[in-house]
């Protein structure tokens, strides 16, 4: 049976890992490479980077970072941040990553989308949404990391993702990103249930209950999580093992 | 003279096949080649695949390729993976195209609204890692599977997958829900649908026993 995934998340700016609260206060957790390595050896199932480097003079550092975690580190790799147009996706491509994740871009040209699916094929182009609640059972999408509403309802976009060639949907709730109290679960389900492609939850892991809470409730095709692994509170290992405890099918 | 060759049609990103190979096989010389005459030159080939099949067969005619392959496919060890194995077969639905006809049978997708056996919806692509059970239809270990436990798993990404009625090619299956073939093989070809690059330790020590692999 298919294994729920486990994708340990690192967000790098100016060649390091650092997590934030709520998309600010940023606090340092390490060398990139050497944090991707540890993961792999815990048993993560895939790693996701996020480019969070505000300057675009410092671009190039997640270039040469993916690079090295390529000649590692052998499951698949997500690079997100950034992403504008098709040569961003060839170039991150080439530089090793698997999947690009595309986020304020597929909101400012939905074309990019369907043009880099088209091109490299669905497999490899993840949509990023950042969501955040406005009326029950209402999430809106928000772009330029967490601070212009879009006014695009949260599913529909993510239907509309779907239909555009996106082979995979990184779902983050704003609300609960940096918060430790779990996933938002309402959020998770309406996207997955709406949804043929796989769907990442993200967004407020504290404990390793709320990576099954995820998966269960939710309904997560993979769950996403920063700083319960970065600063030391949990192994991989120990989630999965958690996990399988609860009855998830996990690649332990 | 390469000692690999990894078949290049344009048709996505190889950087991760040739680091994996390069990780197994640090001596070995390996070329990612559009090139007809390197891969008919070459000890072994690897011909991986991405995105959707008709762009496949198509870059791979662009590029002259098509009697290499065949050739390969017959004449020396050679690797498939994913839509690589997918061209090897008759036909696929993908596009409602035929493929390279090497092995008999036919590429079809998986349906769509699947649910599992307690209800939960099951997402197409099938993506993530999932158990490979060796040794579904031949009576032998085959030697790709040494130092691989039964039931190891791999990491794919696919929405199609091959349908055969010979039942002595198929070397491993999966289950999403219902089992299909995941592994093919024949004389000196062997082809995967999962990606052994992206698999861990199991991927690396797969694409090792093909490196070391001297079929008769």
């Amino acid at each position: 049976m298919l294994a729920k995934r486990i994708i340990p998340c690192l967000d790098v700016t100016a060649g390091r890992v650092v997590k934030g609260v709520s998309f600010v206060e940023l606090r340092d957790a390490g060398d990139p490479v050497e944090i991707a390595r540890r993961y792999d050896e815990q048993g993560a199932d895939e790693l996701t980077f996020l480019d969070i480097t505000a300057s675009s003079d410092d671009r190039g550092i997640i270039f040469r970072i993916i690079e090295q975690v390529a000649e590692q580190v052998f499951i698949p790799l997500t690079v997100g941040g950034g992403v504008r147009e098709v040569q961003d996706v060839r170039n991150l491509l080439n530089a090793g990553a698997d999947k690009v994740s595309i986020n304020t871009s597929a909101v400012v040209n939905p074309q990019l989308v369907a043009d880099a699916a088209g091109r490299y094929g669905s497999q490899c182009i993840v949509v990023a949404i950042d969501a955040k609640q406005v009326a029950p059972g209402r999430w809106e999408v928000f772009t330029h990391g967490g601070r212009k509403a879009t006014g695009l309802d949260a599913v529909e976009w993510a239907q509309k993702m779907q239909s555009l060639g996106a082979g995979e949907i990184l779902l983050t709730s704003m609300d609960q990103d940096g918060q430790k109290r779990g996933f938002d679960l309402g959020l998770t389900h309406a996207v997955t249930d709406a949804l043929e492609i796989p769907v990442i939850a993200s967004g407020g892991v504290g404990n390793l209950q709320h990576l099954v809470d995820g998966v269960k409730l939710g309904g997560a095709d993979a769950v996403l999580a920063a700083s319960i692994f970065h600063f030391g509170e949990y192994t991989v290992q120990q989630a999965k093992q958690f996990m399988a405890q609860q009855g998830i099918e996990v690649r332990l | 003279m390469a000692d690999i060759a990894v078949v290049d049609y344009g048709m996505g990103n190889l950087r991760s096949v040739h680091q994996a190979l390069r990780k197994v096989a640090p001596d070995a010389s390996i070329v990612v080649t559009d090139d007809p005459c390197v891969v008919a030159q070459a000890t072994r080939v690897v011909f991986p695949g991405q995105g959707a099949m008709p762009d496949c067969m198509r870059e791979m005619d662009a590029r002259g390729l098509r009697t290499a392959v065949l050739e390969a496919a017959k004449s020396k060890p050679f690797l498939g993976i994913c839509i690589g194995l997918q061209m090897l077969f008759e036909h696929s639905a993908e596009g409602d195209i035929p493929g390279l006809g090497v092995l008999p049978g036919r590429v079809v997708r998986f349906a769509a609204h699947l649910r599992d056996e307690r209800g939960v919806k099951l997402k197409v692509p099938h993506m993530g890692w999932n158990q490979v059970h060796q040794g579904c239809g031949s009576a032998h270990e085959h030697p790709l599977w040494q130092g691989i436990a039964q039931d190891a798993r791999f990491y794919f990404v696919h929405s199609y997958y091959v349908q055969t009625d010979d039942a002595q090619l198929v070397q491993a299956g999966s289950s999403y829900p219902q089992p299909f073939t995941c592994a093919v093989a024949r004389g000196n070809l062997f082809a995967v649908q999962f990606h052994p690059e992206k698999s861990a330790r199991d991927g690396l020590r797969l694409l090792k026993n093909f490196v070391n692999w001297n079929p008769v």
